[in-house]
């Protein structure tokens, strides 16, 4: 078999912008609304998606939808990490993962990673 | 008037993921997503594999570059059905992207798909393919701290592969702190370490292939 190709092109943003776009305009045409005014995200801070990077694809994406004058509200949600050694929580240290307590580099992720449609707002 | 919605953004390629991975168990086929930072050694390690392997088991593969299909010239050299997914400007394969590579290799006759992802350790972590395991390479040359630097890539991995460990004697590489620092987040993981050079250690790494796959098609 020769190599065959699959051509795809997007950066990681555009995708998760037209994933949120579509998740709105899909609520917003089973709610039988035509205009959505207010798409509310809450985004971790360990999703590892770019606010300013979504409001620039948001902007042409939205173009000819129902979206076309919604505007975007991020909700951030800060990260929590916990020691499995000694059960302490804390925030995003500046640089290492390790436990500011007990200095374990046992560390889980117990909050950051949400990246969700919180609601939409219509008329 | 406020609509409540609360969808994850990656549940469309979440859905697709899944569908992905219906069709892969469908044919028995045991696929792996193997992410690592450009030149760990992604397609030096499927080649070796495919080198020890290629009698035992049947293999492909599935080659995600920005641009180019030199690494699906090398697989397709080795007779190995192989599939090129260009990705343009992308930093990262998605569900979407693999579903039509699915269709075009002969999946009744694979039981070992490789997936070689963008190389990147961040975007990669975020989409789901439909891969029963997560492998990242890592090299030395890169340093022992990427585990801290991109904890979330290392959390995610079910298994780390540390390639060019040839190298170490002319390198500062301290093994058992990125080993701590890996088993710190991710207590579960299996590290093996390779050289794709010398041969070192594939067989160690072969043979969990080896018996996971058997494992999944039984």
């Amino acid at each position: 078999m020769r190599p065959g190709e699959v051509a795809a092109g997007k950066v990681h943003e555009l995708a998760i912008t037209e994933q949120m776009l579509n998740i709105a305009l899909d609520e917003a045409k089973a709610a039988q609304v035509s205009k959505i005014t207010k798409i509310n995200l809450v985004i971790g801070e360990l999703s590892g998606v770019v606010s300013d990077c979504v409001l620039f694809y948001f902007d042409f994406l939205k173009k000819d939808t129902a979206a076309e004058e919604a505007t975007i509200d991020f909700e951030p949600v800060p990260a929590e990490l916990r020691c499995r050694d000694c059960l302490a929580e804390f925030a995003l240290p500046d640089s290492l993962w390790i436990c500011p307590n007990c200095q374990s580099s046992s560390i889980e992720v117990i909050s950051g990673r949400h990246c969700y449609v919180e609601s939409i707002e219509v008329e | 008037m406020k609509i409540e919605v609360l969808k994850n953004i990656s549940s469309a390629n979440d859905t697709i993921a899944t569908r992905n991975k219906q069709v892969l168990d469908k044919h028995k086929v045991f696929a792996l997503n193997c992410m690592s930072s450009p030149g760990a050694g992604k397609t030096s390690l499927i080649l070796q594999t495919i080198d020890r392997l290629r009698n035992e088991l049947k293999l492909a593969v599935i080659e995600g570059d920005v641009a180019s299909k030199i690494d699906a010239d090398k697989i397709d050299k080795q007779g190995i059905p192989v599939v090129q997914i260009n990705t343009g400007a992308a930093c990262s394969l998605e569900a979407q992207m693999i579903t039509p590579s699915l269709d075009k290799l002969p999946l009744e006759n694979i039981d070992v798909l490789f997936i070689e992802n963008v190389g990147n350790l961040i975007c990669p972590a975020e989409f789901a393919l439909g891969e029963h395991k997560k492998v990242v390479i890592s090299s030395m040359p890169e340093g022992d701290d990427k585990p801290a630097k991109y904890p979330l890539m290392f959390t995610e991995a079910d298994v780390v592969v540390i390639n060019k460990i040839d190298l170490l004697p002319h390198i500062e590489f301290d093994v058992a702190s990125f080993r701590k620092t890996v088993e710190g987040l991710n207590p579960d993981v299996k590290i093996f370490e390779v050289s794709c050079k010398t041969g070192d250690g594939i067989d160690a790494w072969c043979s969990w292939l080896s018996t996971e796959a058997k494992k999944a098609a039984s």
